[in-house]
């Protein structure tokens, strides 16, 4: 039953390629967050997100158990899965969408499981979805949906915690696609107050052993926490405090307002 | 065939297609740390020896099996019970908590974390850490919180913090998402000491080992008085620690094995496949993978899944996964009260309830020799039943 996890395979993926050429570029990435099903508006949404500067968009598949997450993202699924919010109606969103960037979706193993992971891979590429990032199956596990991804074309981005030894961070580099997702501190999704001190330790110690575009989420709060992690990182995601904004009722015009605060202080640390 | 069931998981935690361990990887080094920890002590007669000590001293294992003559012959079957509900702290939880603190002892972390239903694990935890002299946080839904005050008092008592739970159903699914959040913060001081037979490797595995004491001592004490093993074994599932416990003493002899759900928590009889609070089994979830909400009179069986190994025994046609209803469960709590002065707890009076039925309706033969595992007491329950009946 357990799938040996396949190799990475040869080709870069869309996801990577566009992350790879930002960073040549002299850009620190931005990857802002959003919860799919989030208020009638979440696909005008996500466009001011695209709009406004995001080198990619990640966009999250409401789960009715999401463990990873803080109040903040928490709140955010259980509005959207009570308005009626389903992974069909997500991949729906973002096929509207028409966005210019990658979009990367991020849920739990359990709606991939239900549909089936070849299915579940097959619906994401056809809605234009480049990757996935799938926060509670872990290397070991990945076997599966890691072949059918791959097949599909779908790229799966892999995390790292401050907790992932020497060896094992190498093998997850080795593996992961799009990106590597660095974990900024120990703990669930949502703002801090300030940055962690392993927001940075994890940034070096991932850009030591990779190649691969290295970003750093969970607890990356403002503009002056994603300027200060980019000193190291080559990026960063930003989720509750995006999310937050838009559980205030903030729409399109509060995402593109958050967001493009955001592109200007990383423009400003990438030039400086 | 049967012999190789209820032995190690396969590599990777798997009872079959089921188990493994689908966690944050931020836990993957844990989770790695304790399956370490717990071969290596397990393996070792100094902490077989301390913790067998702890059981019979602090706890009062053996606990006694218990034949019911006046219950037989109501019922026309020749019931005994495993008594759990005698235990220090009144239910075979406080077996695999000791176990587990004395594991996080050794392994140098000093914060034990809990989830609960009915409060039975919350305060078995709380014992465990006001014994070995450790914080424990207690995570309780709070709609549990309100219907088992009395257990959330006692935690206070033994030093524990309760965490009412407010997200999603507010049950015991949504207090082991907060310990698993929890978890991920502080996993670097804390252990998670998971109440169930469920969650990641090596947990299912570990619960069930510390849990087989049930079952071994029942099996021999069952031998010595009555001369053969019974031929019916029951116990009641939540996530199913207990009948994981009991089962593990028996799957290798004839007996049918019965474990009964509540009718709204049948996570055998209606769940599916899938992946949920870090492993796969079966769970109460709808078409697109939400998982839903699990609902009886019993908040320590209102969990929507079950652990990995009852999954596979189901599947493997070892065990089987009856469910009972409130209405059943409540006749049976009243039966063995006034039958043999004996008060359960609401869960174990899921098994009973399924005994009483199955003797009625000739499912089983008259004079079956039928163990009940007769998991914790009930006075927990007294208030809310006085409150179901009046």
């Amino acid at each position: 039953m357990t799938v040996d996890v396949p190799a990475r395979p040869e080709a870069q993926g869309r996801l990577e390629a566009a992350l790879r050429a930002a960073r040549a570029a002299g850009r620190k990435l931005l990857v802002p967050y959003v919860t799919g099903g989030l208020g009638d508006d979440w696909v005008d949404v996500l466009r001011a997100c695209a709009d406004a500067g995001a080198d990619a968009v990640e966009v999250g598949i409401p789960f009715s158990d999401p463990v990873m997450d803080g109040p903040t993202i928490q709140a955010a699924s259980q509005r959207a899965l009570e308005a009626g919010t389903t992974p069909r109606s997500v991949l729906a969103g973002i096929a509207e969408s028409a966005v210019d960037v990658p979009v990367a979706v991020m849920t739990y193993y359990n709606l991939v499981e239900r549909a089936g992971t070849r299915r579940m891979a097959e619906e994401l590429a056809r809605s234009g979805v480049a990757g996935a990032i799938l926060p509670d199956l872990p290397l070991e596990e990945a076997g599966a949906w890691a072949a059918d991804a791959d097949a599909a074309g779908v790229e799966t981005v892999l995390l790292a915690a401050p907790t992932t030894p020497p060896a094992r961070l190498e093998r997850l580099c080795g593996r992961s696609r799009g990106f590597l997702y660095a974990i900024g501190l120990l703990g669930v999704t949502g703002e801090r107050d300030a940055l962690a001190a392993s927001a940075l330790e994890m940034a070096r110690r991932c850009k030591a052993v990779t190649d691969l575009p290295v970003l750093v989420g969970v607890g990356v709060s403002d503009a002056d926490q994603a300027r200060a992690v980019c000193a190291v990182a080559d990026g960063v995601i930003v989720g509750s405090a995006l999310v937050r904004r838009l559980l205030g009722g903030e729409g399109p015009a509060g995402a593109a307002r958050f967001v493009g605060e955001l592109r200007a202080a990383l423009d400003a640390a990438g030039t400086a | 065939m049967t012999e190789a069931l209820m032995r190690e998981p396969s590599p990777g935690g798997r009872f079959g297609p089921y188990g493994g361990r689908f966690v944050p990887e931020s836990l993957v080094p844990a989770c790695i740390e304790l399956e370490e920890a717990w071969a290596e002590a397990w393996a070792e007669p100094a902490f077989r020896r301390r913790l067998d000590e702890l059981l019979s001293r602090y706890v009062g294992r053996p606990t006694p099996l218990t034949d019911c003559p006046r219950l037989s012959g109501v019922l026309g079957v020749e019931v005994s019970l495993k008594r759990e509900d005698l235990t220090h702290t009144g239910s075979h939880k406080i077996n695999n908590v000791l176990g587990q603190a004395l594991l996080a002892e050794r392994m140098g972390k000093r914060r034990l974390i809990a989830e609960t239903g009915a409060g039975q694990h919350g305060v078995a935890t709380a014992t465990a850490a006001a014994l070995l002299g450790l914080e424990c946080v207690v995570f309780m839904g709070e709609v549990d919180v309100a219907r088992q005050a009395l257990n959330v008092f006692r935690m206070e008592l033994l030093g524990a913090r309760v965490v009412p739970v407010t997200s999603g159903s507010r049950t015991l699914k949504d207090a082991v998402n907060e310990a698993l959040r929890d978890w991920v913060a502080t996993v670097e001081t804390t252990h998670y000491c998971i109440g169930t037979v469920m969650g990641p490797h090596p947990y299912p595995y570990l619960v069930r080992q510390l849990q087989r004491v049930v079952g071994d001592e029942a099996r021999a004490q069952y031998l010595e008085r009555h001369g053969r093993d019974p031929e019916v074994v029951v116990a009641c599932i939540g996530g199913g620690s207990n009948a994981a416990g009991t089962f593990a003493g028996f799957v290798d002899t004839d007996a049918q094995l019965v474990g009964v759900e509540a009718a709204g928590g049948a996570a055998i009889g209606n769940g599916i496949p899938g992946v949920v609070h870090g492993m796969r089994s079966r769970f109460l979830q709808d078409e697109a993978g939400q998982v839903l909400e699990a609902e009886s009179i019993s908040a320590g069986l209102d969990y929507p899944g079950i652990g990995p190994e009852h999954a596979f025994l189901a599947e493997a046609g070892r065990a089987r996964y009856p469910s009972v209803a409130d209405g059943e469960v409540i006749e049976a709590f009243r039966l063995l009260a006034e039958h043999e002065g004996i008060i359960p707890a609401l869960e174990p009076a899921h098994a009973l309830a399924w005994v009483a039925r199955a003797a009625r309706s000739g499912e089983l033969a008259a004079g079956t020799r039928v163990l009940v595992t007769l998991s914790g007491r009930g006075d927990k329950d007294v208030a809310q039943v006085k409150e179901m009946l009046s």
